[in-house]
């Protein structure tokens, strides 16, 4: 939901800057990118749009991967891909478990 | 009491109450409230930083710098050099800084003029700040005091320039009252550093890029800042007035209770107009005057009603701008008193551009001249010049 004029900040100050000290950026900060699993994958494209780096791969009109030359593991793919549970397209790979 | 022109009664209030910065660049003819603080801060007199840039849009940037970081910021400016600030005043106002500065009113080149008129003033009317006018050192000095105040208030946090005329307040030595540093001391505020950019506990962005998505959102409530200022204005006015026994509002009438026929202007002419009044009331003419303080934000409910009753006004405004109905006085005065059932008739005249004097008979002619208007069919709403050689 969009905030209305009255519930913004004075002179559109950010108090919430995305700042490594004071919030988490959980992909960033542990070094990690996501991983891709294929066979869960809708092929929606969402994560292509959303992803600002352009490290999505498309090959014949097909989500392939991720091209980690460009992935900085913000993890804004995985937030964005509607395919939602345990078991997701996009995912972090856990070093303990396996997925 | 002291005997000091208008841009030494600036300084003066400027070394009571003490910036964290001032920053200068040497405009004529506000440069001589600089020198005088720069002189305080060499004798010790106050231990402000002083900056010193290179342009007056640098300085204005650097009242940005120092107001979002959280410290108190002044400089002054004057005519081209407020101009030069243009876009830099909409970002201070936008950000919501309390930023006070003091201009010395001058008339915009070209031909280049070092005396009074308000085109500089005039010309940023849409920039967001406060803009109050001060008629005479005093005024000055009572106004730069006040405007800390307004412009730091938490629910205003929009910043201010108070104007004198060039010329007639700046060549002009008068009796000022000045209070005492204890008295300023206690009437200001204890700065607010909550907002501050240097505060690494809490980071935060400041004039961030906003997408449509929010920018209509951001306007609309930088204006509630401006719009609070409308009571933060009178409640300093009234609170600086218990303290030190000089009271301020919006403006000030001058016998206009009974009055049937008032002149509305600003700053210097005041005090000719004034004495116009008392010549002509002697004669038994019902005349008055508004003098307006706080030209920003504009007092058009209080306006309306001070002048509902009468039969005409003569609006003087000191600046010409091309192409337009009048002044911006006379038109945004025209448009509050629209609002009326039964509304006085108001005449645009233009006056003292450039710093042509303004005198007696001028005011005595202008009061004339909308009497006669008044009471005949068909009257004349052109523009009229004061004396202008046509
Ligand atoms: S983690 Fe960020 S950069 Fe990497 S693919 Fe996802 S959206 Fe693109
Ligand atoms: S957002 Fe998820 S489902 Fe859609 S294409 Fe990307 S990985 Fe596949």
């Amino acid at each position: 939901m969009l905030k209305k004029w009255q519930d913004l900040e004075i002179g559109g100050i950010n108090f919430n800057t995305r700042n490594s000290v004071k919030n988490d950026l959980k992909y960033l900060e542990t070094g990690k990118k996501p991983e891709f699993n294929h066979e869960l994958c809708k092929n929606c494209f969402l994560c292509w749009v959303f992803c600002p780096d352009n490290a999505i791969i498309v090959e014949n009109n097909i989500i392939k991967g991720i091209n980690y030359d460009f992935c900085k593991g913000c993890g804004i793919c995985i937030t964005e891909c509607p395919v939602t549970g345990v078991h997701q397209p996009l995912y972090i790979k856990n070093d303990e478990s396996e997925s | 009491m002291e005997v000091i022109d208008g841009n030494s009664a600036i300084a003066e209030a400027i070394k009571q109450i003490g910036p964290d910065v001032v920053i200068s660049y040497p405009q004529i003819p506000s440069i001589s409230i600089l020198e005088s603080i720069a002189s305080f801060i060499a004798n010790g007199e106050m231990d402000s930083e002083f900056l010193n840039v290179d342009s007056d849009y640098s300085a204005m940037s650097a009242c940005i710098g120092v107001a979002a970081s959280g410290g108190r910021a002044f400089t002054a400016t004057a005519s081209q050099g407020l101009a030069l600030m243009h876009e830099t005043l909409f970002i201070a106002s936008s950000l919501r800084l309390p930023i006070v500065m003091g201009i010395t009113n001058r008339a915009l080149a070209a031909p280049i003029n070092f005396n009074a008129d308000h085109s500089d003033s005039m010309a940023q009317r849409d920039s967001g700040w406060i803009q109050i006018f001060s008629e005479n050192s005093q005024e000055a000095y009572d106004n730069i005091i006040q405007a800390f105040k307004i412009a730091e208030n938490k629910e205003v946090r929009t910043p201010v320039m108070v104007g004198i005329d060039s010329t007639f307040n700046f060549n002009v030595h008068e009796n000022v009252y000045v209070q005492t540093n204890d008295e300023i001391l206690e009437f200001e505020n204890k700065p607010d550093s909550n907002y501050s950019i240097l505060d690494i506990e809490n980071p935060k962005t400041v004039g961030s890029f906003c997408t449509p998505d929010y920018f209509f959102e951001h306007k609309i409530n930088q204006n509630k800042g401006i719009e609070s200022s409308r009571k933060i204005i009178k409640d300093v006015g009234r609170e600086f007035g218990d303290r030190f026994n000089r009271y301020y509002g919006y403006f000030e009438t001058y016998k206009l209770e009974d009055a049937e026929f008032a002149v509305i202007l600003m700053s210097s002419a005041a005090g000719i107009a004034k004495k116009a009044i008392d010549a002509m009331r002697k004669k038994g003419e019902k005349v008055g005057l508004l003098k307006l303080r706080v030209f920003r934000p504009f007092p058009y409910k209080e306006l309306r009603e001070s002048l509902s009753n009468l039969k005409s006004i003569a609006v003087l405004d000191r600046v010409l701008t091309p192409g337009t109905y009048g002044g911006p006085l006379f038109i945004e005065t025209m448009a509050a008193l629209y609002g009326l059932e039964k509304r006085p008739l108001v005449y645009p005249y233009i006056y003292g551009l450039g710093g042509r004097d303004i005198m007696l008979k001028h005011i005595e002619d202008t009061f004339d001249d909308i009497k006669k208007s008044f009471n005949n069919e068909k009257s004349n709403f052109e523009i009229k010049y004061i004396n202008l050689r046509e």
